[in-house]
Order: structure tokens, then sequence, then C-alpha cells
């Protein structure tokens, strides 16, 4: 593909990675798989050490990182959404928010460039996770028929609009949801890594062909990738409140 | 006249290739027009009412972000087709 007479590499090229170990079978493991590797290390290694040690009243280090991503989840996302009744989903929603967080962040870690969210596979796969927990909430706090009844009629429209919102509120809930909240996620680090890219080899042309222009889209990449870090953060964020929301919306009926 | 057909008949395919790129590029502008307007007016109505109430910022910030992110759907869902249709 030819942008104004760079040679731009086809979009494909630049989230198709090639297999490192075990090629060609279903464990094939490329640069993806180890960025959400590392991410899913990352995160553990966190939690895990900042549990261990007994906490120290002042917390330093690691035990800060921990108890203030723990208070960020906590205050921002399952108080504001679900309520006080919403505290048992908060080590589900913290462990997702920081690992979305670390496997989008690698976007802007120089050397690795790369938001493995950016390919659709786990994306989808949380989504999913996430449909399944609030459907089974729902059923769970409210009966299968009240959750059934509560989210396919919504009470308080007059009875002959059910014949249009019912189809509706059934596609919206049950099946666009989850496409929803996983597109959001996935379209946004493909959006960022594009945009990145779209700089760096215009920067990269322009300094080999030796203009001085070379600067301004280098200035214009270091602004962008400030603006994806903001993204990345936002997107954990954005996914994590997502999921409270839904699941505090099949946990108490609708009046 | 021939000439011209033949042109056409091998041309048919970057024609194509072309016209896809062009209903790209229109998708995803138009796509973007609606949620632009949206997020203006999701930030901009949250913006004042932080400004009125400072004490429920952070109950608008949250709701702000929800209404943000259900715009937007909109418009990735245009990026989403604007990837597809590229050559």
């Amino acid at each position: 593909m030819n942008v104004i007479a760079l040679e731009f590499p086809p979009v494909s090229h630049l989230f198709d990675w090639p297999d490192i170990l075990f090629s060609g079978s279903l464990f094939a493991v490329n640069k993806t798989v180890l960025i959400y590797l590392a991410a899913v290390l990352i995160t553990s290694a966190i939690f895990l050490s900042a549990g261990k040690q007994r906490g120290s009243l002042v917390p330093v280090g690691v035990q800060h990182v921990a108890e203030s991503g723990v208070n960020f989840v906590e205050e921002s996302v399952v108080m504001e959404t679900i309520g006080p009744e919403g505290k048992k989903y908060l080590p589900f929603l913290t462990t997702m928010f920081f690992f979305i967080l670390f496997s989008n962040i690698f976007e802007v870690v120089p050397g690795i460039q790369f938001p493995a969210n950016s390919r659709m596979a786990v994306p989808i796969t949380l989504a999913l996770v996430v449909w399944v927990i609030y459907n089974f909430v729902g059923v769970r706090s409210q009966g299968i028929g009240g959750y059934l009844k509560n989210s396919l009629f919504p009470p308080g429209v007059p009875k002959a609009l059910y014949l249009i919102v019912t189809p509706i509120e059934l596609v919206s809930t049950f099946v666009v949801r989850p496409f929803s909240l996983a597109i959001r996620l996935w379209a946004n680090m493909v959006a960022g890594h594009l945009l990145l890219v779209t700089f760096a080899i215009l920067t990269q042309t322009l300094w080999d062909n030796g203009y001085v222009g070379a600067a301004a889209p280098f200035a214009m990449l270091i602004l962008m990738t400030g603006f994806e870090i903001l993204v990345s953060v936002l997107q954990a964020f954005i996914f994590t409140i997502l999921t409270a929301v839904y699941i505090g919306g099949s946990m108490h009926a609708e009046h | 006249m021939l000439n011209i057909l033949t042109l056409a008949a091998t041309e048919a395919g970057e024609m194509l290739e072309g016209l896809k790129a062009i209903g790209a590029g229109l998708g995803y502008g138009l796509a973007a027009i609606g949620p632009g307007v949206g997020i203006g007016t999701v930030v901009g109505n949250a913006i004042s009412s932080m400004a009125r109430q400072p004490e429920s910022a952070g109950m608008v910030r949250t709701t702000m972000f929800l209404g943000i992110a259900f715009t937007e759907a909109l418009a990735l869902i245009g990026f989403v087709v604007f990837i597809l249709l590229l050559p």
C-alpha cells in the first residue's frame, strides 16, 4: 500500500507475528502470546508479593501499588456502579483491570511496542467470560424467570411497545453486549497502533531521505505515545467499569 | 472502442480496489460524525455539571466514561468496517 509516496506495510502485516516456539502446532507461541504471559506474570507478581508480606501500616513499594490499585477499583468502579454488595466482585474486577492494563501498555514500551489486545482472541474471550458471569449473577439473584422478565420486559413501558422493545432488548442484552465490549477494546488498540506506526514510518522515511522535516512527525510521535498511555489506561478502566455496570444491572431489578 | 473495453476489463480489478478504498474512507468519515457530536455533548454536559457541583465530580466522571464508551462504540464499528474494506 502506498500512502503519500511512503512504503506502508499492509495492515495485516502489522499485527501478524511469526511463531517463535512450537510452530505449526495448536500451542504456537508468538510475540502476542509472550506479551500476554508477561502481563499475567506482572499482575500475579504484584498481588502475590504484596499479599505475602504481612502489610506494614504505611504501605511502601509493591504493597503501595497493589493497595492503591485495589482502592482505585473499589472506589471508582465498584462503589460507583454496583454498590456495597458488589465488593465480592472486587478481586475479579481488579485482576481484569490490571491484566488488560499491562497487556495494553506494551504498546508504548520501547522495543516491544505492540498492544497485545489488538488481536481479537483475548478481548472476545474476556467479553464472553463477562457475559457468562453477568447472566449467572442475574439468574442467581433474581431467578431465571425474574431475570428474563426484568431484562426483556423492562417495567414502565406501555404494553404495546413491548412488541418493539423486547426484540431490541433481547439482541442488545444477550448478543451485542459481549461483542461491543470486545470490539471497543480491540479497535481502540488497533487504531492506536496504526497511528503510532504511521508517524514512525513517516519519520523514518523523511529522516532517511535527509529532510529536516522529520522533526515534525517525530514530535507528533512523542505526543501520540503519551496519548496512547492515556488510552491504554482508559480502555482498561472502561472495560472494567462496563463489566461492573453489567453485573450491577443484572443484580438489581430495574424499577 | 474495443481498446477502451479491454482496458476497462483489465482495470476492473484495480477499479474495485480503488472504489473499496474510497468506500472505506467515506464510511469511516461518516461513522465518525455522529459519535463526535455525541461525545462532545456528553463531555460538555459532564464538565458543566462538575463545575456546578464539584462534590459530585466522582459520580459524574464515572457516568461520563460510560456515556463516552457507549457513544464511541458506533465510531468503532465504523472503524472495523474501514479495516475490513481496506484492500
